[in-house]
């Protein structure tokens, strides 16, 4: 096992009211790491946050924090501490007793509390508001107090739960750069969770995507989205096109009735597998240039780009372009090698990746109130 | 479309205005006129001045009415934390127990305590099967109070639950989470956050105590006069109804300045305990 692991879970499984939330889930996180469990409601990533807390004991396996199992060590006992979804502020508490209420436990002397929680209120920009009432407080603020709340204590682990959820979108971009700066100026390991695949991307050193209690992939932002392990991680970092396909030999890959130069290898001759383009790797051509050709069915303008869906042999791909095609029109597509990305058959193989039935697919980001999962 | 709506709304209301007028502003009109007039309508202060010889049971309304209070705070504290902790079936049960007893005649409750309590009632008659007692109950101070917990405690155990139950738990995590254990839990926010469940469980438990007149007549066997006892003998007795309206006038001022000084302490929250 690597060094300075300050976090491992061991074959975790857990199952609540008769549902199975965690599939022996294993999963090490390192010291001072920025970590996003991210997946669909209901995936498990809470009840994994939940447990590293110490406020559900797994039915079976291990947590081990520095080498030491904790399994029983109830929460106040634990160096780790909670954003909570809804902050859950003590509202019969003002600002500066609201901060200080982890080291009035710790029973700290008067003069050093009152030294550390300036000291905090001023990392969060909230200077001033000592003697400010809970409920007066905008969202932002509210959250910026939660933070100085768990930061206080000079936590090892910070564990956030969606701690973004219920702000805007344009207060959501702030205090994601902030909670970066923050994390990395202190060095505290964050484990955050998040449902949003952007603030995933644009936050973490390593992004966990789960799935149905198990742990789909782990790996950098940059892995995740450039080589998703099978077609669940591919559509849900980012649009995909999930097209079936046939290796016909190393690098050489067969679909929508083209044969295409790729970059991967090691497949079996002629295994069935799935390919990944993703909209903004296809570059628009003239029909008589491109590798396939189709007509465009719906065009979209997004500001930065077009969306374009193109229906190819029955099969819709979304295309990201920045010059515009006018609907009906014969387009070509062409395709570099570096842009397919080769996937193994998968239990989520067909689900997702076809646009046929695309259409203007929630973001997420505008229902920040999204349900609860336990 | 304005004056029309509020013309409507007004309508509306006037039943209720009108109710309120005659049995709510009538009634403590005349108390205040009898209280300060004689048998002949002219006014006079002597009914006021008259009060100094209920003094002492003045002061024994208002201890009885605390302790009381108190003996049921210290019940239906624990009780509700715990019952709000318990499933769902397990509070649905005890909330119908505890409202069971309501259901039944104030009087024929307060019977069967003397049946109870009576030195040779039921109590002492099992007691004294097992080689103890016999001990003098009834007609005591302790009866009397006891009366007054048996009868009032659902009235502080109830808006306890309540907002105990709707106590957001994550708070209580958040607490956990850093680094208190149960008693810090509960001591540091558990009780804070229930403390207008609380102020309006003593409002309900204290001011009827202190004004009661059935238990003590029944449980002290007259020995324990309270302020409400008095009251009645002045209207149904001695039909000196201006020392009965200023006997009624003072208890009123006094529980207004004990529920006064009580919601000074808790006066910074939002309230919103009044439930049932």
């Amino acid at each position: 096992m690597e060094k300075n692991v300050v976090i491992d879970l061991k074959n975790i499984s857990i199952s609540l009211g008769g549902n199975e939330i965690l599939k022996n889930l294993n999963l090490y996180i390192r010291d001072k790491e920025f970590i996003t469990l991210l997946g669909p409601s209901g995936c498990g990533k809470t009840t994994t946050l939940r447990i590293i807390a110490g406020f559900v004991q797994p039915d079976s396996g291990d947590i081990i924090f520095e080498n030491k199992k904790i399994n029983g060590v109830p929460p106040h006992k634990r160096q780790v501490n909670t954003i909570f979804q809804r902050y859950a502020l003590f509202s019969h508490l003002n600002v500066f007793e609201n901060v200080a209420f982890g080291l009035r436990i710790k029973k700290l002397p008067e003069e050093q509390i009152k030294q550390q929680v300036e000291e905090m209120l001023d990392l969060v920009n909230l200077k001033g508001f000592n003697k400010r009432n809970i409920n007066s407080l905008s969202g932002g603020q509210q959250q910026r107090v939660a933070i100085a709340r768990a930061l206080v204590v000079k936590p090892r682990i910070l564990l956030l739960d969606e701690p973004l959820g219920a702000l805007d979108l344009k207060l959501r971009k702030d205090m994601q750069v902030e909670l970066k700066n923050i994390q990395q100026s202190l060095g505290i390991t964050f484990i955050y969770v998040t449902h949003d695949q952007e603030e995933a991307l644009s936050m973490s050193d390593t992004i966990v995507v789960m799935d149905n209690g198990i742990i789909q992939q782990i790996g950098t932002p940059l892995d995740v989205y450039n080589e998703p392990k099978n077609a669940f991680v591919a559509d849900f970092i980012g649009e995909s096109n999930i097209l079936d396909g046939i290796m016909r030999k190393d690098r050489l890959v067969e679909f929508s009735g083209h044969r295409f130069v790729c970059l991967d290898e090691g497949f079996a001759l002629n295994e069935a597998v799935d390919v990944v383009v993703r909209p903004e790797d296809v570059d628009v051509v003239t029909p008589d240039k491109g590798m396939l050709k189709g007509v465009v069915t719906s065009v979209t303008f997004k500001g930065v780009h077009f969306e374009i869906i193109v229906d190819i042999g029955g099969f819709k791909w979304m295309i990201q372009t920045t010059d515009f095609q006018p609907e009906g029109s014969v387009i070509g597509l062409y395709i570099e090698p570096d842009a397919i990305h080769i996937m193994k058959k998968s239990e989520y193989s067909g689900l997702y990746g076809d646009f046929s039935s695309f259409s203007e697919e929630f973001d997420e980001l505008s229902e920040p109130n999204e349900s609860e999962e336990e | 479309m304005q004056q029309r709506s509020s013309l409507k709304a007004r309508l509306i209301a006037s039943p209720y205005v009108a109710w309120s007028a005659l049995f709510i502003v009538a009634p403590m009109f005349f108390v205040v006129y009898y209280a300060f007039t004689d048998a002949a309508g002219a006014f006079t202060l002597a009914n006021i001045k008259a009060l100094s010889n209920y003094t002492e049971i003045f002061v024994r309304s208002i201890t009885f009415g605390l302790i009381a209070t108190v003996i049921c705070l210290l019940i239906a504290y624990p009780f509700a934390y715990i019952l709000s902790q318990s499933g769902a079936n397990v509070q649905r049960t005890m909330i119908l127990l505890i409202m069971l007893p309501m259901w039944m005649n104030f009087l024929i409750r307060t019977y069967s305590w003397m049946a109870l309590l009576q030195d040779t009632g039921l109590i002492n008659a099992i007691l004294g099967k097992l080689g103890i007692g016999p001990f003098h109950m009834i007609n005591t101070g302790g009866a009397v109070i006891l009366g007054m917990i048996y009868n009032f405690l659902p009235y502080m155990i109830l808006p306890i639950y309540s907002i105990l139950t709707k106590l957001d738990r994550s708070l209580i995590e958040a607490a956990e989470d850093l680094g208190s254990n149960r008693f810090n839990v509960i001591k540091k926010v558990v009780i804070p956050l229930s403390m207008p469940g609380v102020v309006s469980g003593i409002t309900m438990v204290f001011v009827p105590s202190v004004s009661t007149f059935y238990i003590s007549q029944k449980l002290g066997g007259g020995a324990f006069d309270l302020i409400g006892d008095t009251i009645e003998r002045q209207f149904q007795q001695a039909y000196n109804y201006n020392l009965g309206a200023s006997l009624s006038l003072v208890l009123m001022v006094l529980i207004l300045v004990c529920m006064a000084v009580m919601h000074r302490f808790t006066d910074n929250d939002e309230g919103g305990g009044m439930v049932i």
